[in-house]
């Protein structure tokens, strides 16, 4: 169906994507200009990037960063999934309501809010502040997004598929683990793509519980900011902005060439 | 003819009536089962045995408790009162797992990620079966089916009808003693539908199976079942072969459900021998029947008859015990028969079926021509419930 050109709608695009991506596309351009002053362009550049591959401190926060994210985003996807499971799967348990209801009340409470009860726990229970209460910080607010994801992938999923495991001799978990797991793997998977960005770039509940040994990159930068913004995190956005840009690219790209070439057996089979 | 008679004969020395032989160990053994869900009663009360090498089919409308009494054999609900006895066994506390029962659902429940070897091998693989003797089961049940074309295939890339032998085969992989079939041909269009009936009675003969069907479709229970059970409410209304249920219902419900049929509201007269009288309506001659067993005077009777036992004429037949003048009222032309609408003088619609053995153009009976109808005293039959 091809629509014809109108002003309106040429208009209403621009404008949603100027909103949208020009403050990254100034961010870029600006990485590359080779004077030290950002607001000032003083021809092209990519001295900012050499300076950045040799700044100790900006690589340690990315190591940290990365750590936590995958640890966290790991053990979230596990226990999310499992709470869906169990949420989707068990008919009816006593505090069923509250506990669904409790799951994902996470996903509307403050960070800040999050953040301070974390430390407050850490300090109650003298858990010293590091990579350890960062990661733990981070699966408890992850969890519940894991958790969104996976069941709405286990609702539309047809039950009998696990009865016809069990019914040719599986047990209940080998069941899980040889059938269901395998086809819920897609959304048990961008699950854990969401925990991982989301713990990448968490700033608030971070700081809260984030030790004097263990900066992550986001606090990095803020800190960084706070003194003026240089060229240098101009560089590093760049460098994040690409990798997700290609991430989120190569992904879609897959799953479109899977879909259609699933449509083509599909075709295929029902011409025989 | 004479070969005719000869296979008659074969055919009466092996018949298979397992329920009749009060000898015969029935395979499953439903006693005074009831199911509830909260408040719900899915199964009430309900007994019934199941003999080896039946191919049983429960029969009845949706949310009759069909499903349920299959689900309770499959080990997926456990009966809120009563037991199920499998081989003399209560099979209570087996969980599915562990049943010598498989299933066939009606999603074909196939998975998604394995091909259709793989699919037809899940349930051999968890078993204590060596590799090589996988290997050969599969192949046997990929041959049985006639998927051997197929088997690398995953199950989104071959049609309807091969998913459905796809199941049929994964099913039986595991020679179960019993296998239930959920409406296994519901997703099926009707011409492939009445190829694979056919199919599957070959299959469940060659392999010695019992098979336990759940169908709401009455044709398909007909064609397959050695018994049907008809389900109402949770409860069984009859249990009886297919001929026996179509000629003989022992009730208005049965004779109902199964096929087309006029139903006569009347009250019976004294019995004379074997016949009864129905007075039925005002100015009417009574109906004569046959009931199957005496039926006290005054009693209020339903007399059914199926309408291809009512004979349509142009003219008033000799020596039929019933026999009424009406109008054809409307027609209802299938092809190979015609089913006439023909309206008494006291407004009663009746049905009557005739082979449609010239063309159309040259049919006898036609809108508001004067017609009898006509059955013997046998034709129909007496119910009381």
């Amino acid at each position: 169906m091809r629509r014809r050109f109108s002003w309106f709608n040429a208009t209403a695009l621009t404008f949603g994507f100027a909103f949208l991506y020009l403050p990254m596309l100034i961010l870029i351009i600006y990485s590359f200009n080779g004077s030290r002053l950002v607001t000032v362009w003083a021809g092209f550049s990519t001295r900012w990037y050499g300076v950045l591959i040799h700044d100790q401190d900006f690589l340690n926060a990315a190591w940290v960063t990365l750590r936590v994210a995958v640890v966290s985003s790991t053990a979230a996807t596990v226990l999310g999934t499992m709470a869906a499971y169990a949420l989707v799967r068990v008919a009816r348990f006593p505090g069923r309501t509250l506990f669904s209801g409790m799951i994902y009340a996470p996903l509307v409470m403050p960070d800040v809010i999050t953040g301070l009860s974390l430390l407050l726990l850490f300090i109650a229970v003298g858990l010293d502040r590091g990579i350890l209460t960062i990661v733990l910080a981070h699966t408890t607010f992850s969890m519940c997004y894991v958790s969104v994801v996976v069941s709405s992938r286990l609702v539309s999923f047809d039950r009998s598929i696990e009865e016809a495991a069990l019914d040719l001799g599986c047990t209940p978990f080998d069941a899980f683990r040889s059938v269901t797991l395998p086809i819920i793997a897609p959304a048990v998977i961008s699950g854990w793509l969401l925990a991982f960005t989301l713990s990448l770039d968490d700033l608030v509940i971070s700081s809260f519980t984030a030790g004097p040994s263990s900066t992550t990159l986001p606090i990095r930068i803020y800190s960084a900011v706070r003194l003026g913004v240089s060229p240098e995190i101009n560089a590093l956005s760049t460098i994040m902005i690409t990798i997700v840009t290609v991430g989120v690219i190569s992904a879609s790209f897959m799953s479109k060439r899977s879909l259609a070439r699933r449509a083509a057996d599909e075709q295929k089979a029902q011409q025989q | 003819m004479l070969s005719g008679v000869a296979m008659d004969t074969a055919a009466q020395g092996r018949v298979f009536a397992p329920w009749n032989d009060p000898d015969e160990e029935p395979l499953i053994q439903f006693r005074s089962v009831t199911k509830r869900f909260g408040s719900f009663t899915a199964i009430d009360n309900l007994t019934l045995d199941i003999y080896a090498r039946e191919f049983f089919a429960l029969l009845g409308p949706s949310g009759c408790g069909k499903t349920t009494l299959m689900r309770m054999l499959a080990g997926f609900e456990t009966a809120t009162e009563g037991t199920i006895l499998l081989e003399g066994e209560d099979i209570a506390g087996v969980p599915p797992n562990k049943r010598a029962v498989n299933m066939m659902f009606q999603s074909y429940a196939l998975f998604p990620h394995l091909s259709v070897y793989d699919n037809i091998a899940f349930g051999l693989k968890r078993s204590s079966m060596s590799k090589p003797d996988i290997a050969a089961r599969v192949d046997e049940m990929l041959r049985l089916t006639r998927l051997e074309r197929f088997a690398r295939r995953k199950p989104h890339q071959i049609s309807g009808g091969q998913r459905q032998r796809v199941a049929l085969a994964r099913s039986l992989a595991k020679a179960p003693k019993l296998l239930l079939l959920d409406e296994p041909l519901g997703a099926l269009d009707k011409k492939l539908r009445q190829d694979t009936q056919f199919e599957l009675m070959d299959i469940q003969e060659r392999t010695g199976t019992t098979f336990v069907i759940v169908t709401h479709d009455q044709e398909e229970a007909m064609t397959v079942a050695s018994r049907v059970a008809v389900m109402d409410d949770g409860r069984i209304v009859q249990v009886a072969t297919p001929a026996e249920i179509y000629e003989t219902p022992n009730s208005v419900y049965v004779a109902d459900f199964i096929g087309d049929v006029n139903i006569i509201e009347g009250n019976a007269s004294r019995q004379q021998g074997e016949t009864i009288r129905i007075h039925w309506a005002e100015g009417q001659e009574p109906i004569v029947g046959t009931p199957s067993a005496p039926i006290a005077e005054g009693t209020r009777v339903h007399f059914a008859i199926r309408p291809e036992k009512v004979t349509i004429t142009a003219q008033k037949p000799a020596g039929r015990a019933n026999a009424f003048a009406g109008k054809v009222h409307d027609i209802a032309y299938l092809g190979n028969i015609s089913t006439y609408h023909v309206k008494l003088a006291n407004g009663q619609i009746l049905k009557a079926q005739a082979a449609n053995n010239q063309r159309i153009d040259r049919r006898s009976f036609n809108w508001e021509d004067p017609v009898w109808l006509s059955w013997t005293d046998t034709a129909g039959v007496v119910l009381t419930g």
